[in-house]
């Protein structure tokens, strides 16, 4: 399978779609290798998952060109479904069916793929086989979803949101399955507004906004591409008197000081020279320092540093 | 390195593995898994039939109540064993009409004469004036100039239940093919699971044929049950063939199930489409005689009552049922039915939203 598919898993070029007056992808240009993790990185609204599902096939766009896996949908419906493994934001599977006979009715589907046990093994739901869907856990259940995109032994695969959820252990879980699918060389492509998600498993992200991709690359090189390596998050204060924050910008190795929640946050190139200089000004103030933490960049900062937005903030 | 997502056993492609077997599956599972479905198709319909079978089963004629405020007058009239005579003095003999007691009050007249005191818009109240007034003339002595007889018919097939038992057949009929399809459409479109599996290989005309498959298997338990349980419990004939009937629910349910369909077809929520589905059911539960004769209603509704598919439906088992009429004699029901299955299917596949 692998060997004969193109280099190009998806290759996007100036893709609209408009929804009423909202403009939900605006001129979009993605190429996806094969064999990669890719990973749409950007807050709600966006336009991923619009973008996820014109590559799915299951939203028409207004205009650009949709290459997938060297095929269009216009002409090539039928292949693509075959050899497309999909997951869609949250689908509620049919509750009164058990694990087992859902993965039963999907492989139906597909001319080929993997028995349904060995899927159900995959995502160890063993156990659980012959539970009704109903009865699954949340993490349970997008293990499930991801079951449901593998039955028909995929060349690449859409995942839109995988993870949502506040369950750390569920998305830890999950994480390691995907990791193994891509240890055996699937193509992947991936929406997420978590940004641990994307740097944990993406190889390239691109960072949408407004329907547009605003930055591409590996995540070290767009953690790297803001010139910050940390981050410096205080907070400080004595009877009476309040932070003068002028002076903190002229520190050596500070790059940006930003309020947020009450505490200050300041990007840092070199922590070892920050973190000092930060301590002695302070003193100078006379302000006692109730809280420090400091952190290397993420996605996250990229995010806020180009867009002046957190990725969560409705 | 070994891959544990490309799993080297493959399922051997047999007919239960078949796209369309497994959907069919799935439409008997949840069904069978639903309770509530399970009674309202197979449990609730018989309920009815027994109750209503019971509550209008035929009784012995009854015997009618009347008043007489002389005794000679009730001498007379106890000749009559249909009438039960009381004697009252004429004050609680009114009072005894007026409050429903008696349904007639037979008073001395001017002349040696009689008046009789009743309600002429009650059936009991003229009822006991003929009989009364005909065990009065001969009581004093009038003869007949025609000998008569009787000769009584209870025969099954012209009791309610008999009128009945097709009815509650069509509406089941309608009831299960537009729910069964409404619900469970609209149920997947709202957990987009419609839209799931149209990301799938799946051939979409797969989907609405399973809809047909399941609907057409479990039509012989609805229909057979029913059936059954009208010609054990009262006797309800089936004078017609059983291939007719068979054949009659098949194009009933095609037709109910497009017409299901095409209410589900757009609708996003439940709250939506059961809305819809009562304003269609409504009228035909009443307009289409379930329960009484459609023939009461004005004649200027007649053609309209005739076209709906309900109407379609029960008129063609009771033919069939109580008349034993054949094929030939369904055609105009079968021609309606077929109307409504085309062009509810064909407007519902146009206007079919998968997502």
């Amino acid at each position: 399978m692998l060997e004969s598919a193109p280099k190009a898993a998806l290759r996007i070029r100036n893709l609209r779609k408009t929804y009423k007056d909202v403009v939900a992808v605006d001129g979009l240009d993605l190429d996806v290798p094969a064999g990669q993790c890719f990973g749409l990185l950007g807050p709600n609204g966006a336009g991923k998952t619009t973008t996820i599902e014109v590559c799915e096939g299951l939203t028409a766009p207004d205009s650009g060109d949709v290459e997938v896996l060297g095929l269009h949908w216009k002409s090539d419906a039928h292949e693509l479904r075959q050899r497309l493994g999909i997951q869609l934001q949250d689908t509620q599977l049919s509750e009164k069916l058990t694990v087992r006979e859902t993965l039963c009715l999907f492989r139906s589907f597909y001319h080929q793929g993997p028995a349904a046990e060995e899927i159900i093994a995959l995502v160890q739901l063993e156990e659980k086989r012959n539970a009704r869907i109903g009865s699954l856990s949340g993490g349970q259940k997008q293990r499930m979803a991801l079951a449901c995109a593998l039955v028909g032994e995929p060349d690449l695969l859409f995942l839109d949101e995988p993870t949502t959820g506040p369950d750390p252990q569920a998305r830890r879980q999950l994480w390691e399955l995907i990791e193994q699918l891509k240890l055996a060389g699937r193509s992947i492509v991936l929406t997420t507004h978590y940004m641990d998600e994307a740097e944990r498993l993406c190889e390239q992200v691109a960072i949408m906004d407004h329907g547009k991709t605003i930055a591409l690359g590996t995540p070290r090189e767009l953690v790297a591409s803001i010139g910050v390596e940390h981050v410096v998050e205080f907070s400080a204060g004595g009877p009476g008197k309040t932070l003068d924050m002028e002076p903190l910008r002229c520190l050596e190795g500070i790059r940006d000081v930003r309020l947020e929640n009450g505490s200050v946050l300041m990007q840092a190139t070199k922590l070892h020279q920050a973190v000092p200089a930060l301590l002695a000004e302070l003193d100078r103030q006379q302000l006692a320092l109730t809280e420090l933490r400091t952190h290397s960049a993420t996605l996250e900062d990229v995010f806020v540093t180009l867009t002046g937005r957190h990725l969560r903030d409705e | 390195m070994p891959d544990p997502t490309r799993g080297g056993a493959r399922e051997r492609s047999t007919l239960a593995n078949h796209p369309l077997a497994q959907l069919t599956v799935v439409r008997f599972r949840e069904f069978l898994r639903e309770p509530e479905a399970l009674f309202w198709v197979f449990i609730f319909p018989i309920l009815l039939a027994a109750g209503l079978g019971l509550a209008f089963r035929n009784r012995p004629p009854e015997v009618l109540q009347v008043g007489a405020v002389t005794p000679n007058l009730a001498q007379a009239l106890r000749t009559e064993k249909l009438l039960s005579v009381r004697e009252f003095n004429s004050e609680h003999g009114l009072q005894a009409l007026r409050s429903g007691k008696v349904a007639l009050l037979a008073l001395p007249g001017p002349n040696g004469g009689i008046s009789y005191e009743y309600d002429d818009t009650n059936p009991e109240g003229r009822t006991a004036r003929m009989l009364a007034d005909r065990a009065v003339q001969r009581a004093a002595g009038r003869v007949d100039p025609v000998s008569s007889s009787d000769r009584i018919l209870r025969e099954p097939g012209s009791r309610y239940i008999d009128f009945l038992i097709p009815g509650l057949l069509g509406m089941n009929l309608m009831g299960s093919g537009i729910w069964g399809m409404g619900f469970t459409i609209v149920d997947s479109r709202r957990k987009k699971l419609l839209k799931r599996l149209v990301a799938t290989p799946m051939p979409r005309h797969y989907y609405l044929l399973s809809f047909a498959l399941a609907r057409l298997s479990m039509l012989v338990v609805e229909v057979g049950v029913l059936i059954g349980f009208g010609a054990l419990v009262f006797q309800v004939p089936v004078r017609g063939s059983l291939l007719d009937i068979a054949v009659l629910s098949v194009v009933s349910s095609l037709a109910f199930g497009a017409i299901g369909l095409l209410i589900a077809s757009r609708a996003q929520t439940i709250e939506a489409v059961s809305g819809i589905m009562n304003v269609v059911m409504m009228p035909m539960w009443i307009l289409s005689g379930v329960f009484f004769s459609a023939q009461r209603f004005p004649d200027a509704l007649q053609p309209v009552i005739r076209a709906l598919p309900l109407t379609a439906v029960i008129d063609a088992l009771r033919a069939n049922m109580l008349q034993g009429a054949g094929f030939a004699q369904l055609a105009p029901q079968l021609g309606i039915l077929g109307i409504w299955t085309i062009v509810c299917f064909t407007l519902a596949l146009k206007i079919f939203r998968w997502r």
